[in-house]
């Protein structure tokens, strides 16, 4: 089987949970366990004046990247619901042509 | 299920998907997200993402990803439950069926129409659900009264925006243009990209607000959209924007005014736009003139180079984009924030236009026929709508469906009031929790009535309360229905609601208007079913009925651009905006008729460290600005309190305060800290973030604790955390609209805990 990677466009992260629900209901996890957990950097302010505050979602080791789903013809259901649309889960092999057709800035990369 | 529709495939073995779009209960804005619902054997297995739908694309909050533990929560409310008047307050409710819940309903309707008349009796709508689409028919056309009320102060939500924008655009509520009505939405060749966005007192990202697709913002920053904030708090958007303005809340109308002044003053505006759509130019600009970006900005707590720049940066970047927010509402100076916050859009010409802002007439069943059925109401009858006995408010009354909620809490209160009121009727409101001010004048009020009715999903301390009859509703995949973001005011599209599940002993909002309809003014309610219903109201706009949107699901409006070039915008056909002059009048010709200014002005909130209405002893006791309301994205209002994942995400009320304000207040991260003005108190979370002003906090709205104990005079933990005992009874507009919910004063100080609140 392919291997494949999940890649977050974080910068456009919201912070709107719908991943970390989605991977709950799929997988039938309790309330304190998460296949993807939704971390928070910031908000901060640079002594440039600007400020910054990131959403950055990280898939744990309960997260088998939505196989069954993917071998049904469908999204995983964290990237199906994400209102941002800035979760993908792609070949191994195309992640370094995905990652030049992103948007430079603020992009993960996760091997689950 | 039904069969051979489009809509519902069979998996067989007891198994099929439904393909819908949500609205309510539980509750939620007309977003009419796209879902597909497996169901196996009557009962709902999985809920997904319609990835065909054209707005959401498969996308959800996660509200409805967690729609399965409302649906079979073991609080639900499952059966008719009634009360002996004499046990309010007490959990003694006795199941019954249906039958007899109407026939009581009947029996005490054409008792109180009798003894009292129809206006005894009171209708009472919350926001955002189904159900606001048929209120007004209940109170008018089923029960006969003029008394179509709320508990809101100054009508504090929507409604002021919309009024404004008939009297000063003569269309329907105002939005960006998210391409959304176009099937091929951003590659439509008409859409252009908005380069700003000016998003103004509103995160849309949380609150999806009035089925305005909240995320379509991200969808357009990914493409280039630049953002220009106005925010009391820095919100994600606000720390993503080219420009946060962060005024102190209440003082948007002077902010407004000196945005137009630059735009004016440095020769920034539509000319052409202006001289040929725009009424009042001249004076407007000499009453905006006095408002320099300096004055402002001391009023506003706001710098005025960042002010300049955000103004220069919106008027010369064409086409650019606006959206307002319910802080346009939550102000007694509301209608002049609103009024200016219009003339930026008019002044730059993006009215209309691809990649500005879209305008609509309001169309015929999705937005007028519920308050066109007033009409059923007799005159004599109409006449006995509460209104002020002084006379003021004569502008709410002329523009608004019911009357203004100051006004009938004031009559409520009387020893002897002109009507002898008897009965309540509540849709899917929470009225002592979420929107009264003054929560515990509400219920001393409300309990003066002899029968209070309510339809909800789940139990609530109002209802425990104040309630003697409770009806189950049916939840949004329980039912059909039509889902109308913008409650047709400006509608890309309609979506159908399709029945997935047939619900237990619960009926839809629609099922219970038309069997209550039946029963008590047939000559009124032909159809017998809620799909006939629809269909009929349907055929008023469209040759095609209920039936044909179930199975295409969603129904894309058509649209055209700068629609007061060809006549689109007006009743009569003619070029031209749907107000008195024809034009988008900066200078309004209909305030003066109600007694308010015809221009903009600011005026300082009635509770503010700035006002003349309260002394020095009391600014210095309470000398923070409060703001409240912001919302978080797991919950709607009151609603998903007893949630176990919704709840999870956000499980204590908030109170938002700068790290030194909370540092010289002794008060640290998670603390539970009292919240006081000279109105009233309650007990919030701690949190602490620099998102804030230190001047100012937030604190978060309408609390319940479900897990409490229900029975009063706990109820739930009702006044624990009820940031809305702080704020005052009728601060309201000079039209009536507008109500100081985000902008009073307060002091805060440490408690050890929730139950400080009894100590
Ligand atoms: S890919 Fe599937 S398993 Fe992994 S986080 Fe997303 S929903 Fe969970
Ligand atoms: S669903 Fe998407 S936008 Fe929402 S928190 Fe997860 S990654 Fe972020
Ligand atoms: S906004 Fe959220 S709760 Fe409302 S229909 Fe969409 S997904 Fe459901």
């Amino acid at each position: 089987m392919e291997k494949r990677a999940m890649l977050i466009d974080y910068g456009y992260c919201t912070g709107c949970h719908s991943c970390e629900v989605s991977c709950r209901k799929k997988n039938d996890l309790r309330l304190d366990e998460w296949g993807i957990k939704v971390n928070e950097v910031g908000p901060q302010k640079f002594s440039n004046g600007k400020w910054e505050w990131d959403f950055v979602p990280v898939p744990s080791s309960l997260c088998d990247l939505c196989e069954d789903r993917i071998a049904e013809g469908s999204k995983p259901l964290c990237e199906l619901h994400c209102l941002a649309a800035v979760i993908r889960v792609v070949p191994v092999s195309e992640v370094s042509s995905c990652l030049e057709s992103m948007d430079k800035d603020k992009v993960a990369v996760y091997l689950p | 299920m039904e069969e051979n529709a489009k809509w519902v495939e069979d998996l067989g073995d007891g198994v099929h998907k439904v393909r819908t779009c949500v609205w309510s209960p539980p509750g939620d804005h007309p977003v009419g997200c796209g879902i597909i619902v497996t169901v196996k054997d009557n009962k709902v297995i999985n809920v997904e993402g319609d990835p065909t739908h054209p707005i959401t694309q498969g996308r959800l909050c996660p509200r409805c990803i967690a729609m399965d533990e409302a649906l079979y929560h073991p609080d639900r409310i499952l059966h008719p439950m009634k009360r002996d008047r004499a046990d309010r307050g007490k959990d003694a409710w006795e199941q019954i069926s249906w039958d007899e819940a109407l026939d009581l309903i009947e029996s005490k309707v054409r008792h109180f129409w009798e003894v009292a008349g129809p206006e005894s009796i009171l209708t009472f709508t919350g926001t955002g659900r189904e159900i606001t689409m048929y209120s007004a028919a209940y109170c008018h056309a089923i029960f006969g009264s003029p008394n179509y009320c709320m508990v809101l102060s100054g009508g504090s939500c929507y409604g002021p925006r919309c009024t404004i924008a008939n009297f000063q655009l003569g269309a329907g509520y105002p939005e960006l243009d998210y391409a959304a009505y176009f099937p091929d939405r951003y590659e439509d060749p008409r859409w252009e990209l908005p380069q700003y966005i000016l998003v103004w007192g509103k995160n849309p990202v949380y609150s999806n607000p009035d089925g305005f697709f909240g995320h379509a913002l991200i969808d357009l920053m990914k493409m280039g959209s630049k953002l220009i904030v106005v925010d009391p708090q820095l919100t994600w958007i606000a720390a993503h924007a080219e420009y946060h303005l962060q005024l102190r809340p209440g003082t948007d109308a002077a902010l407004a005014m000196a945005m137009c002044n630059v735009i004016i003053e440095e020769d920034l505006y539509d000319h052409e736009f202006v001289e040929k759509w725009v009424y009042g130019f001249d004076e407007f600009a000499a009453c905006v003139a006095e408002w320099s970006p300096e004055r402002a900005a001391e009023v506003c707590w706001v710098d005025a180079d960042v002010l300049r720049e955000a103004a220069r940066a919106f008027a010369t970047h064409s086409p650019s984009s606006a959206l307002w927010g319910l802080s346009i509402d939550t102000e007694t100076n509301g209608v002049q924030a609103g009024h200016t916050f219009l003339a930026i859009c008019a002044l730059t010409g993006y009215m209309d236009v691809p990649g500005g802002i879209t305008l609509a007439r309001p169309s015929s069943f999705t937005g007028k026929w519920r308050y066109e059925t007033v009409n059923s109401v007799p005159d004599e009858v109409r006449a006995k709508r509460i209104k002020d006995q002084q006379g003021r408010y004569s502008c709410w009354d002329a523009a608004g469906p019911g009357p203004l909620p100051d006004v009938t809490l004031d009559w409520l209160e009387m020893d002897e009031p002109p009507t002898d009121f008897k009965m309540s009727y509540w849709f899917g409101t929470n009225p002592l929790a979420c929107m009264s001010v003054q929560p515990m004048r509400w219920e001393k009020a409300l309990d003066k009535l002899e029968f209070n009715v309510v339809q909800d999903v789940f139990m609530n301390p109002s209802i425990m309360r104040l309630c003697d009859l409770v009806l189950p509703l049916s939840m949004s995949v329980e039912h059909a229905g039509i889902v109308m973001p913008h409650f047709g005011r400006n509608t890309h599209f309609l979506g159908a609601m399709n029945k997935a599940v047939e619900p237990l002993d619960s009926k839809s909002d629609v099922e219970i208007m038309l069997e209550l309809g039946r029963r008590l003014r047939p000559e009124l309610w032909p159809w017998e079913t809620p799909e006939q219903f629809f269909t009929d109201q349907l055929h008023t706009a469209y040759d095609w009925g209920f039936k044909e949107l179930q199975d295409d699901v969603v129904f894309q409006q058509p649209f055209e651009y700068r629609k007061y070039e060809t006549g689109a915008l007006r009743a009569d056909g003619k070029p031209g905006f749907d107000t008195p002059t024809g034009l988008i009048e900066l200078k309004a010709s209909v305030y003066s008729v109600f007694g308010e200014k015809p221009l903009p002005y600011f005026k300082e909130p009635e509770l503010s460290p700035y006002s003349d209405a309260i002394s020095d002893e009391v600014k210095e006791e309470f000398p923070l600005v409060l703001t409240t309301g912001g919302r978080h994205i797991s919950m709607f209002h009151s609603e998903h309190r007893q949630i176990p994942s919704m709840r999870a995400l956000n499980p204590w009320p908030l109170i938002t305060i700068h790290p030194e304000t909370a540092a010289a207040h002794g008060i640290a991260e998670g603390d539970w800290v009292a919240i006081e003005n000279p109105l009233g108190r309650c007990i919030q979370k701690a949190c602490i973030r620099p998102v804030v002003d230190p001047r100012v906090v937030h604190a978060q709205h309408a609390w319940w604790y479900p897990e409490q104990s229900g029975e009063a005079p706990n109820l739930f933990g009702l006044y624990k955390s009820n940031i809305n005992s702080l704020i005052p009874h009728e601060s309201v507009g000079v039209t009536g609209y507008g109500a100081p919910y985000k902008n009073i004063i307060c002091k805060i100080y440490k408690v050890d805990s929730l139950d400080a609140f009894e100590a």
